[in-house]
């Protein structure tokens, strides 16, 4: 309705539509959107990967329990950026803070725990090149050695965009902590939170189909 | 519209449901029930997951409606994705059949 009003006045200066944080938000959405197509990408073609070679069963490969874990954190540290959304909107500075940092807590762990799983796989035998002749348990194993490549690829993707977001929390903030968000004036955490809950959501994609399947 | 942003929804509801559905897929992976109704049901919740997360924690369920299509575009891509790999996989399996030892080509070409 006002926006029809707006064209008949025929005005002669051009209003962008867009708002500084209604543009920030969307600006936000393509990127998540162009690199849902990089996992999106990545995943496409580890199953083309893995349905045209014999493949190891992850299971014999992986300690599922662990990566369930480190699932379960970043679902811990999703529910905290939200809460920390929540209340810069009702206007509580410190304790958006406090779960701002409980979320780099989060991701911190999480990014620790992945480094020890690698350590430990790389140790064990499976490289870029290389697959070890046991699984975890002891068992036999034989298949493609592309296992390793396509796992550290996809694994290690997601773990720089955790990396990326650890950062990023933390310049929040630290802008948090100078108080420059307040209850009108927070649509950059919010922001935030759209890049934190999508790692997340490439996590469990990632963990049901490099882990468990 | 503003103010009816501030009304946030129950998210620790939503976590148990995630935690929940984490906890069920350990569980039917190692249930002796066959490979693809596994496979079927992971991928089930897994989607069910990520669409629980996008609706709650990143607001598409309170945002236009607009929003939601423009995001679904890559997935849908994405499926389109899979199938123009397909011939790829059929060309493989096709030449695998005589002989076995034949699918490690794949392996070492790398």
């Amino acid at each position: 309705m006002e926006e029809a009003a707006t064209l008949d006045h025929s005005v002669d200066t051009y209003e962008p539509s867009l708002t500084p944080d209604s543009l920030g938000k969307l600006g936000m959405w393509l990127f998540l959107i162009s690199d849902t197509m990089s996992f999106g990408a990545l995943l496409a073609v580890y199953g083309a990967i893995r349905a045209a070679a014999a493949w190891v069963p992850p299971t014999a490969m992986f300690d599922i329990n662990l990566t369930a874990f480190m699932t379960f954190l970043l679902i811990c540290s999703s529910v905290t950026m939200v809460k920390a959304l929540e209340s810069i909107q009702n206007g509580n500075q410190s304790r958006m803070c406090m779960f701002l940092g409980f979320t780099i807590l989060g991701g911190v762990i999480f990014l620790g725990l992945q480094a020890y799983e690698w350590t430990h796989l790389i140790k064990h035998g499976l490289t870029l090149t290389g697959l070890p002749e046991h699984g975890l348990d002891g068992a036999a194993i034989s298949g493609s050695t592309l296992f390793g490549p396509t796992f550290y690829t996809i694994t290690g993707f997601h773990g720089a965009h955790v990396t990326g977001g650890v950062i990023y929390l933390t310049c929040i903030l630290i802008k948090g902590l100078r108080g420059n968000y307040t209850a009108e004036y927070n649509h950059k955490v919010e922001i935030l939170g759209l890049y934190w809950h999508f790692v997340d959501l490439i996590w469990i994609m990632v963990f049901t189909f490099v882990y468990l399947l | 519209m503003e103010q009816a942003h501030k009304e946030h929804p129950k998210y620790f509801k939503i976590f148990w449901i995630l935690l929940a559905l984490t906890v069920a897929e350990v569980v039917v992976v190692v249930l002796p029930i066959p490979k693809i109704v596994t496979a079927l049901l992971l991928i089930g919740m897994a989607c069910s997951k990520a669409i629980y997360v996008a609706l709650y924690f990143m607001h598409l369920k309170f945002e236009q409606k607009t929003l939601t299509v423009i995001v679904l575009t890559p997935f849908i891509i994405c499926v389109f994705l899979v199938f123009m790999l397909l011939p790829d996989l059929m060309a493989e399996a096709r030449d695998d059949r005589p002989g076995k030892p034949e699918s490690h080509a794949v392996d070492t070409s790398h």
